[in-house]
Formats: structure tokens, sequence, C-alpha cells
């Protein structure tokens, strides 16, 4: 990893992060703890933080349920958060 | 030339492909991660520069399930699009997939904030984030120790470390002889300072049992627990927190291996004494055969290589292997898991994380003569049925429920829809 800064968005909002880190990383590092909301509406982020748990999915630039914790952020992404709450 | 893949490219699989590499196979070595080394060598992979180059390396690939010997890749980032499909057809595999944490459930385990062990240790060592300012690290095994000490270096204040055992069973299993053959003593006692210098208490006999917050974690409720992990009553704490870090040793990731159609023994492939499975041409070595931790994993993912080669695995490999493996059981034994740990449950407890069953659905599905069986249950309660495919949750429904758990995922890793329709394939 290097120091090279970047930005992404999360639904809208700028977000800055390191080169080489991963999504959840970035958001992790940036003071967010979740972004993504269960059936019954709880909120969830990273958890098992390998990509076997599968609470940390998001969209990354409109393809959905992307584990967070597995991807690399990359400049100029756009993150939009994720709901599985019916009616939502 | 014999063309051996190997599947896992942490400590198993890269010692398999050096030892493949060495008795004379052509080595194609393939790895969810773009780069390698699993999660044990994070933050490390330009030590396996040299031998990958010697390799067919191919990173970012996903084996999204096998036919026998049969591996079907998707090769792109992970969780993408139009990543391509390939097929192999080896004369051998090396399976080394490795494996996760193991949480057992407690009230509000669910709360953002709270996370694996393993989760803080990626984040802390691969990616400079610390999980928390305030952290509280719990469980059981060994592994709480290196993660204090990750989240130490990256500035996070740690509040204690919990071992749920007892000193007079951690203290008994420890063999300090064996420790000191492995060149464990120096971590152990390197761990020990870090601890000191920070003052941060380790405690033995002390169990989270609940989580507490809101929208996030905000309180960790400690309790002395007893040999068998029941609470003391009357010796419950409460500690404010911003992150809890919990991790109740590991859990073995055999889906491939259940897929080529090797045999299980309580989670773990059957291998042997060559790291053979029962399958002809599949191999399996590392953390799916018995948690073991990174030195148990290389020396059998040497002779792993080695026999995926075709060659008779030496004297000494095997001698080393099995030195590794007699430590890791003693390990083992000084960590296990009280059987009295799902005393910690409430009814509004939940157990399956994706479909949010609580414990007390699933004592009432037990308890309902109208859904007999673990695919009944299954079914009525979806436990298992989310996003994790049951990874998280298997095993401790099977605890509860009675009965065991299975490893079968055909699709053994997310494959769209798209990418699946795609009629072209990559050699």
């Amino acid at each position: 990893m290097n120091e090279l800064p970047i930005e992404i968005t999360v639904d809208g909002e700028t977000v800055t992060g390191l080169a080489g880190q991963t999504v959840a990383g970035v958001l992790l590092g940036a003071g967010r703890l979740s972004w993504r909301a269960t059936r019954s509406g709880a909120p969830r982020g990273v958890f098992c933080g390998i990509g076997a748990c599968f609470d940390c999915l998001l969209t990354v630039n409109g393809v959905a349920d992307v584990r967070a914790c597995r991807r690399r952020a990359a400049d100029g992404d756009e993150i939009r958060t994720q709901s599985r709450e019916e009616d939502a | 030339m014999t063309h051996v893949v190997v599947i896992g490219a942490g400590p198993a699989g890269l010692a398999a492909a050096e030892h493949a590499l060495a008795a004379g196979a052509d080595v194609t070595v393939l790895d969810q991660a773009d780069v390698p080394g699993g999660q044990y060598h994070r933050g490390a992979s330009h030590r396996f520069e040299a031998l990958l180059s010697r390799c067919t390396w191919w990173p970012e690939s996903t084996v999204w399930a096998l036919e026998g010997r049969r591996v079907h890749v998707l090769r792109g980032p992970a969780d993408g699009t139009n990543r391509r499909r390939h097929t192999l057809d080896p004369d051998a595999l090396v399976l080394a997939t490795g494996a996760h944490d193991r949480v057992l459930p407690f009230p509000g385990w669910q709360l953002p904030g709270v996370f694996t062990a393993g989760a803080a240790q990626a984040l802390a060592k691969g990616e400079r984030v610390a999980v928390g300012r305030r952290v509280l690290v719990a469980g059981a095994g060994p592994f709480l120790l290196p993660v204090a000490e990750s989240l130490i270096d990256v500035g996070a204040e740690i509040v204690a470390v919990l071992e749920a055992n007892p000193a007079r069973t951690v203290l008994s299993g420890w063999s300090w002889r064996a420790a000191a053959h492995l060149g464990k003593m120096n971590e152990l006692v390197r761990y020990a300072g870090t601890l000191a210098r920070h003052r941060v208490p380790y405690r033995m006999g002390r169990a989270v049992i609940e989580a507490r917050g809101d929208d996030r974690v905000r309180e960790a409720v400690t309790a002395r627990v007893r040999a068998d992990w029941s609470v003391v009553p009357g010796t419950e704490e409460t500690h404010e927190i911003d992150a809890l870090c919990v991790g109740h040793g590991f859990a073995g990731q055999p889906e491939l291996a259940v897929a080529a159609g090797c045999a299980l023994d309580g989670g773990f492939v059957r291998v042997g004494d060559d790291q053979r499975t029962g399958v002809d041409g599949v191999f399996a070595a590392g953390e799916i055969t018995g948690i073991g931790g990174s030195a148990a994993a290389a020396a059998e993912g040497a002779v792993a290589g080695w026999a995926a080669a075709g060659r008779t695995p030496g004297r000494a490999l095997i001698r080393k292997r099995d030195h590794a493996r007699a430590f890791a059981r003693r390990l083992a034994a000084a960590h296990p898991i009280g059987a009295a740990w799902p005393g910690w449950l409430r009814e509004d407890t939940v157990v399956c994380r994706c479909e949010e069953t609580t414990y007390g659905d699933l004592m009432d599905a037990v308890a309902d003569p109208a859904t007999p069986g673990p695919h009944a249950l299954k079914l009525g309660t979806r436990a298992g049925l989310g996003p994790c495919q049951g990874r998280m949750c298997g095993a401790v429904v099977a605890e509860l429920c009675g009965g065991t758990e299975r490893h079968h995922r055909p699709i053994a890793q997310p494959i769209r829809l798209g990418e699946l329709a795609d009629p072209k394939e990559f050699p």
C-alpha cells in the first residue's frame, strides 16, 4: 500500500482514502461503521473482513452486491449503500 | 510434465507451489486476492514474487465450482461483472483454501462495531485502519494476542484482552518446549512485552457475553466464566468501547473439497500421510485439514506439493509436518470451546446474521413436530439461507438444533447470471 490519496463517493458524498485500501478500509478509515440494511432494517458493515460473511455488501459503480472488504477501491468509484429491507 | 494447480496462495498453498516446482511439476497458483500471502502474510506479498515468477500465477481468480479435478475459474475484480471464465484440467490439485474466524453468537454481536478478530487484523495489517479507538479483544485462542498487537500498532487503545478459558486450562495445554522448538517463544515474549508496555491486561476465565448499543456498539458486558464457559453470576462488568473484536478459534473453508468429493471429519478434510484426499489426484493442506496455524500449514503444503507432483515426500518433510501438527493439537487443547456457551443466548439473540433468525425461532422450530430434520428447520426459520450460505451460523445452528453442519455449496462463490449465461470460455 502506498500513501497516494484517492477519492470515492458514497451516496454522493466524497470520502477520502489511500490507494491500495479496500472499499471497506476507506469507509472505516473515514469513520463510517455501517452501510447496509438487513431485512429488518438493522444497520450492518464489516464483520469478518475476509469475504466470508457477506455483511459488507454494497454497490460499486452500479454493480450491486460487491463485498466491500474484498474490493480494492479505485479513485472515482461511485459507491451506493444497499438495503434488503422490505418496501425500502 | 505434471500440471499441478494450487488453489489458495496462503502459507499452505505457497509451500505446495514451491515444493511441486522443486519436484519438477508445472505449477499454476490461483487466489481470490490480487496479492499472494493469504490471511497470514498480509502486506508481505513481495516475499513471494520470485517463487510466483516460476509458476503461472493467477491473482483475482475465484474458483466458483469444481467437478472432480476440473476447476472452474472466474478472473477479474472481486464480485465484478464480465469476469472471464476459464476451466483448468490439471493432473493434480492442491486445495489450500484456508479458514475464517469462528465467532459464537452472543446478544448484540450483529451490531456495527463488532468485528471478528481476523477482520481487525486484516484492516490493521493490510490497510493501516484501526477498527476503533477504544477496543476490547475477546474470545479464545492465541490469535487474540497478535490482533491486539496490530491494533496497538495502528493507534487503538486496547481495554483488555480476554481469554475465556481459565488459566489452568491454558497453561496445562501450553507446551513451552514445543513452542521453543518451533520458534514461537520469541513471538510470545514479544506479545507479552507489547501488552505490558501499553498496560493492557490479559485476563483469563472472562468472556464477552453481550454487546450493547443502538445503531452501533457502545458497551460490552463481560463476565467471569467457569471452565465450561458457564457464566458466574454477579461477576458482570460493563466497558465503554467503540469496537469489539471477537474470535473463538477458526473454521475451515472446505466447500471446494466437498465439491471435489473429498470426505470430511468434523468439518475438516480427511487426508492421508502425504496429504492425499480420498479423491484421485486431489490433495489438501493447511487449515482445511485442521486448524494449526501458519507453520503447520506450510509444513503440510510442502508435503502436498511434493506428492501432487508425483514424488514421495521425504522423511524430513513428513517429520517437520508431524511436529507442527502436534504443537497445533496441544495449542487447541489449551483453548477449547466451553460447552456451556449457549447460556449467553437469549430468546431474541440473532443466530443467523443474514436472515436474522433468533435463538427463540430456532428453539421453537426444533420443538415443532411439523419441522423435523435440518432441511425443514432451514426452510422454516431461513437460518443459513442468506448471502453467506451458512458460513457464519452453520456450525452453531447444527450444535444448537442437533445434527451436523453441511458444507455442500455447489456454487462455491457468487457468479453473476450474466457471467454464467455467457458461453465464452477461455483456456
